[in-house]
């Protein structure tokens, strides 16, 4: 790790001030950045830490939305009341993130901040159509995933929370690399009110994305087998030593046949 | 053995030392602060091979906190030797094996992705990376291969330019035309291609050293995360520094874990020893968990064709076997002897195999150095056995437990002289095998099977039966074989004159647990209270010379040591205690920690001979010496053979490629056994590590020699959610020829697993066409065996 200097605001706009260059980073659950800095990968001049904002922390109901906090930790949303109420399969995700000691320090906004093309959130933010708020406008999660590790966050930006509609009924299925434990695939499948279906990926393209195929498939029957039906194109899809892009694009109909089933489905 | 009281041989005693560890008590080479210590960072090549054209110190040393920059030109103009290789292999026609210089910092070429080219000490670890980062290395990066079939290739790219083709030897065992002869008439011939793949060894502790120098005697100090710290000593004094080795003292304390990573003497315990007189100061350096991926001995990495001849009744008439071994950048310690003697010798297996001939070419690659990975050699050569013998009872539709019973050596056979120079003492195989059939309810498998299929599963058993050679070594059979040392043990038992015992043991415990397990044999034997015996091991200046803890060999051969020192002990003290009891020393008995004069009840307890030996106001001087100390030097007469089954049930997820192990059985026969507790530990630690090997684990280079798996993202070791609940059992047929009926069991899980998994892998998917799956059968590697088997089908439809 290099030397960095290190702030602790108490609120959003003092957070905000301190970023005064492309130098400056937002500091969170620290999952992801302190083994980066450790790894002597980044050399910040600063980092701002958001621990100390109560503002960021936090999940409530907001009529027909969850808003999560961007500083509410994983574990936090895995044991929360109000989301295995509302949307069990979003517990469900955030319980299945990398292990214990992550759980309990990793934020739901550094992960979408950060948008790994394998991380899970993602999925749930296309999957169920969230919208991700920060300190300057709303971004629709359709709009929000740009490329790896590319969001459609401007420098500075500040995820603040994120609002997720309330589905009728989802499920989410994921297939976990042995080694790193995040997703080779994972399928995020949910029926919304009024009976639209959508289905969102992460880890089989470069950035989590809507699979409208099984959306299409789904909405005419939403059953397993429509969902192992659909053959996916394996172009632009990733490869590494894991997973080649046809054995992502196999596994993306078997999850959300499998996610589909843990719908009742 | 002696009768005594308390009887702990055979029981469960709980460790001793886990007090210590669990409660973070333990000791370990990283923990120790030296006042005055400098940390040291290597500078590290990030091509696997460049000329290095110029190391540059100057800009590191203008970082605050550096202390010096040294290179391999710096130790190469004190006229520091290269790192040796232990075991000289002697190849085809009398030909050598090659030994190209391994350098502790490089010199005008780097030849692995982490090859040190040289090293920074400052005075803290930040600093020192800083500087290392610091430092400028002009390198003209060259064309490399990470493979070792691609390195058998004409033409292609040398890692040491004196060695053509690459080949380190072309080595054969067995009799050729016999084998030969033996397929010429055969019913029926099984062929088999298999790569062992490569493992990175992954000890929870990474690898450090502490080098310390004190002017004022000239004596050295290195502290290092050894298995075996006398034979550091030898080989950093007699051939690296040239030291004298009594002015050098190495202490291996707590250890946390090896797997046979740090049996090797490593350039960096070389360069902190040498370092520390250099600069005055204590060096210390601790391996970070990316060096140790890259720069830790790796295990494995065989590429190998095999062909097993079957007459028409199911005996195995004749195995051919062709290995291509990859031995990496340079010669590791034990590098050579692994795929030789540790391997080809193992490939009779249990069976009576008449004739078997087996071919060896080691190569060298741009990677990092092969060497002994727990089991090392015998693993090969247990799955390629049980691969092939499996697949033989497939093709000719044969129940694979009986083809096996068939061939078996049967009891009446022992001892046995296999084709491949061992000799067997003691075994029964067919035991072994029933009992693990019986615990794995192999007769209603059927059952099983329905019922996964019912969840869309498909369901596999899989059978290996191995053998391993351990307790290694007799001496005079490993000098035959090219060892350039005695693979002897040695121990101290010391009667302490209140009575209390304190045992110096050559072995060393880094999770073993000899601490319990060799007390437990004292206290029997001595007849004291295991609380009064003291295991001290780990350090040069105190125990004698021991040759270390690998090849399964602390019970077998060091514990037999003990046994003997403390025969010794107990001879000496029968003389003492006739002195005492005024009785003809022929007269006295020991047994239950007394000294008994026969047919009286005049006696002694072993605490009263001790005090008197150290007290000895009316000895007669000419006859009988004061003290209670006595030492053995114990070389066995063979290897101990642990044999026994394993029998592994999976369940495949035909849409996922995922494996689930559900069922393992393991049945052993490690002959007498001291505490079953600790050895069922190891057992499962062994099957882990198997499983690992069989379905997670493939360390990956790149054709570049690019190290692709360098970290626990892309390197899956197995966690507890992988590990089945094991059924567990032992046979016994005690070893013949040690004094404890010991054979071993550090190894077997790890030998005798992979082929188990794999087999029953193929077996689940035979219905869907897939012939043959590579380790590890990760879900891609399962889920493209069966894509590439539906596809012949599918084209055909
Ligand atoms: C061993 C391990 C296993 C893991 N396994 C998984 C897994 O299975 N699935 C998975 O999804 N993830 C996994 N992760 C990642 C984990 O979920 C991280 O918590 C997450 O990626 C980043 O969140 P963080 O709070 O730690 O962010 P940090 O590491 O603190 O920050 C990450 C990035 O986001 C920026 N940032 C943080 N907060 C904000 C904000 N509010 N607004 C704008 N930018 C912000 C930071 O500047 C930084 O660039 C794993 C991590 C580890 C170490």
């Amino acid at each position: 790790m290099y030397a960095f200097e290190y702030h602790r605001p108490s609120s959003i706009d003092e957070a905000v001030a301190l970023i005064t260059s492309d130098d400056i980073q937002f500091l969170s659950g620290g999952q992801t950045l302190i083994p980066t800095l450790k790894q002597r990968l980044a050399m910040p001049d600063a980092l701002v830490d958001l621990g100390g904002i109560e503002a960021l922390r936090g999940i409530r109901r907001e009529g027909d939305h969850v808003i999560i906090g961007a500083g509410t930790r994983h574990a936090e949303v895995a044991a929360s009341d109000t989301v295995a109420g509302a949307i069990p399969a979003l517990a469900h995700l955030a319980s299945q993130i990398g292990d214990a000691q992550v759980r309990n320090r990793g934020t739901i906004g550094g992960s979408v901040a950060n948008a790994d093309p394998s991380a899970d959130y993602p999925a749930a933010v296309i999957g169920l159509g969230a919208t991700v708020r920060t300190n300057r406008r709303e971004i629709a999660g359709d709009d929000y995933f740009q490329d790896l590790f590319t969001t459609a966050l401007e420098p500075g930006e500040l995820i603040t929370e994120i609002a997720f509609p309330i589905p009728e009924v989802a499920a989410y299925a994921k297939f976990a690399q042995a080694a790193s434990g995040y997703a080779i695939a994972g399928v995020m499948v949910a029926r919304m009110p009024g009976g639209a279906v959508r289905v969102g990926v992460t880890g089989a393209a470069p950035y989590a994305l809507r699979a409208t195929a099984l959306e299409v498939a789904l909405a005419a029957d939403f059953s397993p087998a429509a969902a192992k039906a659909v053959t996916i194109s394996a172009d632009g899809l990733n490869s590494d030593l894991h997973a080649t892009p046809a054995y992502r694009a196999a596994l993306v109909s078997v999850l959300a046949a499998r996610a589909v089933a843990a719908c009742g489905g | 053995m002696t009768e005594t009281a308390t009887r702990t041989v055979g029981t469960s005693v709980k460790r001793t030392e886990d007090a210590r560890f669990l409660t973070g008590r333990g000791r370990y080479t990283d923990d120790l602060h030296r006042p005055g210590q400098v940390h040291a960072c290597f500078v590290r090549s990030p091509h696997a091979h460049a000329r290095v054209l110029d190391v540059d110190g100057a800009p590191a040393m203008a970082i605050p906190g550096v202390v010096a920059v040294l290179t391999g030109a710096d130790m190469a103009a004190e006229g520091i030797g290269g790192l040796p290789c232990g075991w000289q292999v002697i190849g085809k026609g009398g030909v050598p094996m090659q030994e190209p210089p391994h350098p502790p910092l490089a010199l005008d070429r780097v030849r692995t992705v982490g090859d040190a080219v040289a090293v920074v000490l400052a005075e803290n670890r930040h600093a020192a990376r800083d500087g290392a980062e610091a430092v400028v290395v002009d390198y003209d990066p060259l064309p490399a291969v990470a493979h070792v079939a691609d390195a058998a290739r004409p033409g292609a790219p040398l890692v040491h330019d004196d060695v053509p083709g690459n080949v380190c030897y072309d080595w054969d065992i067995g009799d050729k035309a016999a084998a030969d002869a033996a397929f010429a008439g055969a019913a029926h011939v099984t062929r088999l291609d298999l790569v062992n793949n490569r493992l990175i060894p992954n000890a929870v502790e990474p690898r450090a050293a502490l080098g310390e120098y004190d002017p004022a005697d000239g004596s050295y100090t290195l502290t290092t995360t050894s298995q075996n710290p006398h034979v550091i000593r030898l080989l950093m004094c007699a051939f690296v520094l040239n030291l004298p080795e009594h002015k050098v003292r190495v202490v291996a304390p707590d250890v946390g874990g090896g797997f046979g990573s740090k049996i090797f003497h490593y350039a960096e315990e070389a360069v902190v020893t040498w370092a520390a007189a250099k600069v005055g100061r204590p060096v210390k350096w601790t391996a970070d968990r990316s060096e140790s991926f890259m720069t830790d001995c790796h295990g494995r990495d065989h590429v190998t064709t095999a062909e097993l001849a079957l007459d028409a009744e199911g005996h195995f008439v004749g195995l051919r076997v062709r290995t291509l071994a990859n031995m990496g950048a340079y010669l590791s310690t034990f590098a050579s002897c692994v795929p030789t003697y540790l391997y080809a010798t193992l490939l009779a297996g249990q069976y009576r195999t008449p004739a078997i001939y087996a071919e060896v070419k080691a190569l060298f690659t741009h990677t990092t150095p092969v060497d002994a990975y727990r089991g090392a050699g015998r693993p090969e050569a247990t799955y390629l056995l049980e691969r092939i013998v499996e697949k033989a009872a497939h093709e000719l539709d044969m129940d694979p437990a009986d083809l096996r019973r068939r061939n078996f050596i049967q009891p009446d056979q022992f001892p046995y002289q296999t084709p491949v120079a061992l000799a067997y003492d003691t075994g029964d195989y067919e035991a072994s095998l029933n009992r693990a059939l019986d615990l794995s309810e192999y007769a209603i498998f059927a059952e099983r099977r329905a019922a996964s299929e019912a969840k869309g599963k498909l369901r596999g058993r899989g059978l290996s039966c191995y053998i391993e050679a351990c307790g290694i070594a007799p001496s005079a059979v490993a000098g035959a074989l090219g060892a350039r040392a005695g693979l002897y043990e040695a121990a101290e038992v010391r009667m302490n004159p209140t009575g209390s015992v304190t045992v110096f043991t050559g072995s060393h415990s880094h999770g073993q647990g000899h601490e319990t397990t060799f007390a437990q044999i004292v206290a029997d034997r001595l007849g004291v209270p295991m609380a009064n015996v003291e295991i001290v091991h780990g350090d040069t200046s105190r125990i004698p010379f021991g040759m270390g803890t690998y090849g399964s060999r602390s019970l077998a051969v060091g514990g037999s040591a003990i046994v003997r020192a403390m025969d010794k002990i107990i001879d000496k003290g029968r003389k003492i205690a006739a002195h005492m009891l005024e009785a003809g020393e022929g007269d006295v008995e020991f047994s239950d920690g007394a000294f008994r004069v026969a047919g009286t009840d005049r006696s002694l307890t072993m605490g009263e001979v001790a005090f008197q030996a150290y007290v000895p106001h009316n000895f007669p001087h000419d006859t009988l010496e004061p003290g209670l100390d006595e030492s053995a030097f114990y070389d066995p007469a063979n290897f101990t053979f642990p044999a026994g089954t394993y029998v592994c049930e999976v369940e495949v997820d035909p849409d996922t490629g995922r494996v689930s192990v559900e069922r393992f059985t393991a049945v052993d026969d490690f002959g007498t056994i001291i505490n079953p507790m600790i050895v069922e530990g190891q057992v499962h630690g062994g099957v882990a590590q198997g499983l690992g090997q069989a379905l997670l684990e493939g360390c990956a280079y790149d054709d570049d020699g690019q190290l692709m798996t360098g970290s626990y993202m892309d390197y899956a070791m197995p966690r507890a959610a992988d590990i089945p609940d094991y059924r567990f059992d032992f046979t016994c047929t005690p070893c013949t020829h040690n004094p404890l009926g010991a054979k071993g069991c550090g190894e077997a899980g790890a030998i005798g697993s992979p082929p188990a998994i794999i087999n029953a892998i193929l077996d689940a998917l035979e219905p869907l066409g897939v012939e043959d799956i590579a380790m590890p059968a990760t879900p891609l590697a399962v889920w493209q065996a069966i894509q590439d088997a539906r596809a012949p089908a599918r084209a055909a439809e």
